[in-house]
Parts: structure tokens; sequence; C-alpha cells
């Protein structure tokens, strides 16, 4: 599954930065059913966190009430350089991974 | 001298008959054109802006890394013949479907792409709707995009063209409807919750929120056929190529806005 992730390359410290997720996923909700009748099996991403410096700033859990594609926004404070650690996993155990850093500077 | 005028009279009403038979019943006036954006609501408008968070650029870039990739038999990528797709399939979008000159038949870029990959690639068939076939769709589309719609209507792909004109006035299904009905009598005006649009496909494929994905403009001809009750005809039916020539020369000078974002 492809996905997308907006962290600014750079800020000064204790700046407001804002960050993008847009996760490629069908968010299946397990109520629909395919074309000869059979339920498609539920698959949502459950959680999505975000680790800054090994800290959580960032947890959302999510179910079959959100759309598929999910795109998430929030913001952090840029308090040190380091990395974004971005981990998402879902019904079918699928857990996918990405690494952001981020240089703060002053 | 009158000769002269009468040679200008003349060349004047020829000049009149040679405009396209359906210049005057233009619907929407060109004046008039809006994009299928035009009747969202601003924060979709603004998604769809938005590379980012716009779903459909999700498609935009598998289909980057598909132009690039060989397929099938011939182990060549689209890349090897069209090179830079930024300069080669600048334009390619606006200007479908046309009449091919080799089979003689009208295409859409979804054929363009189905034809390299069967036949010039050797690679087996992608399904319709698949995502290989609307990754690489989208991104050629997206090639086009800010290009103002143009497409020949004269020539071989009159009969086409007029095909088209028919389907689009031609009442179908249970409901008893034309496509003008609503998109030519009643844009602007509210069924139920949506504001009915003009019906332009400038922005196909798009990522519709109904479908949670992305999709072609036939499945989007579909998904109308299918909500006056009408039959569905199968995939890559000539009778969508023909509403899409008769769709794209309606919506003429409208730019392409792939990838889309509709409700």
């Amino acid at each position: 599954m492809a996905s997308r992730i907006q962290v600014p390359a750079e800020a000064r410290r204790g700046e407001l930065v804002e960050i993008r997720v847009l996760i490629q996923h069908p968010m299946e909700t397990g109520y629909r059913t395919d074309d000869t009748g059979r339920r498609i099996a539920r698959n949502t991403i459950r959680t999505v966190t975000c680790r800054y410096e090994g800290v959580e700033v960032f947890r959302a859990d999510l179910s079959s009430g959100i759309a598929a594609n999910p795109y998430l926004q929030f913001t952090t404070v840029a308090e040190a350089s380091g990395t974004l650690e971005f981990e998402w996993v879902d019904d079918a155990g699928v857990q996918e991974s990405a690494r952001h850093s981020i240089q703060v500077t002053g | 001298m009158i000769v002269r005028v009468a040679a200008l009279a003349a060349a004047l009403s020829a000049a009149a008959c040679a405009l396209p038979a359906g210049a005057q019943e233009r619907t929407p006036p060109l004046d008039k054109l809006q994009s299928g954006a035009a009747f969202l609501s601003p924060e979709l408008r603004a998604q769809q802006l938005d590379d980012f968070a716009n779903p459909g650029m999700l498609w935009v870039e598998r289909g980057a890394k598909l132009w690039a990739a060989p397929a099938g038999a011939s182990g060549r990528s689209c890349a090897d013949c069209h090179g830079d797709a930024r300069a080669s399939m600048k334009g390619v979008a606006a200007g479908h479907p046309l009449v091919d000159r080799g089979s003689g038949r009208l295409v859409n870029v979804t054929d363009r792409i189905l034809e390299c990959r069967t036949e010039r690639q050797g690679a087996p068939r992608p399904a319709s709707e698949s995502n290989e076939v609307l990754a690489l769709g989208a991104f050629v589309a997206h090639q086009s995009r800010g290009v103002p719609v143009a497409v020949t209507i004269d020539g071989p792909a009159r009969t086409h063209f007029e095909s088209g004109r028919a389907l689009y006035t031609r009442r179908v299904g249970q409901m008893n409807l034309a496509c003008t009905q609503c998109h030519d009598a009643n844009w602007g005006k509210t069924l139920f919750s949506e504001r009915i649009s003009q019906g332009h496909p400038n922005a196909y494929p798009a990522y519709r929120l109904e479908w949670q994905t992305l999709g072609s403009l036939e499945r989007r001809i579909r998904a109308c056929l299918s909500g006056v009750r009408a039959e569905m005809l199968p995939y890559g039916a000539p009778e969508y190529r023909d509403l899409e020539l008769f769709l794209m020369w309606r919506a003429a000078g409208l730019a392409i806005e792939t990838p889309g974002l509709r409700r």
C-alpha cells in the first residue's frame, strides 16, 4: 500500500509544525458483500501512531466509520532535530511504517 | 465589384454552412461552461487542488512508477518508447478520443494504454478498472492538467460524434431520462442532496467519494445509466467512446483537471 507523508524538512525550535499523512487503504467495513453475495471481510486500519524521537506525539484509533484512503493531519512542536516514525496496522495484521527526519534550528 | 460582393456573400454563406452542425445547439453555451469542480463544496474543491491531500495523486504516483517499469514479453517500459511523459503526453488526454489511423476505431486514452500493453509490450491484458490501467490513465491524463479540452469531430470522427449526440439526447431506462435532461436543462439545481453538474468529462479518471476510489469516465457514465435504471453496456463498448467524444466536444475549452475529486 502506498502512502504519502509530509513533514517539514526544517523548523525553528518551539515552532508548531503541521504533519500530513495519506495512506492508501480500502478501509473495508465488513458490512459489504461482493458480486456473488459473499461478505467481504473487514479490513480497516486499526491504529496510526507517530513517534518523535521515540516519544509518541500522535495516535489515532481508526474504525469502519473512516473512509478509504484515510487522510490525517496533526501538529506537533518542533523540539529537536530528529526522526519521526510513523506506524500503522490493519485488521489483516499488515504493519507498515515510514520515517521522516526534521532539522530544528535555533 | 458586384461580382466580388456576390462572391463574398457566397463565401460567407459557405462558411456558415461549414460551422459544426451543432454550433447553435451547443449546451450549455460556451460562456456558461462550468467544470464539475464548480459544483463541489469549497472544502472539496480545495482538496482537489491540494496535490498532497487529493487521494487521486496516489494513483498518479503509482502510474509514474508503472510508466518507467518494464512490462510484458518485450521487457520494454512505456518510457522506452514515449520518453519523458511530461513532454510526450502533454495535451494527449485533451485531444482524445480520436479516430486511430491504423485501426479506424475511435479510441480513448485507456484504449491506447491497453493496446500498448498487449500489442507492443506483450503483456497480458489488464482488466478494465484495474488499478494498473487507472494508475497509468491518471498519470497520462495528469500530464495534460490545465490544457483545454479540444477534440476533433470532423472527418472520420463525425459519425461517432453524431452517434454520441444521439446517445446523449435519447431517453433511456425505467426513469425514461436522457443525459440532456439533467445536465443541460437542470444543472445547478438540487437533486436530493446533490447539485446537478453540467456533466463534463475533464477531470477523469477521478476520485469519487461515493466509490472510495479512482474510476474512469466509463464507470461514471455507467453510474448515471444505473441511476436512471437503464441497461449498462459492458466496459469497452463503442457507445461509450462515441458518448465520450460528444462530452469532450461539449466541454471544449475547459481545462483537464485529472485527478479530479468528485462526490
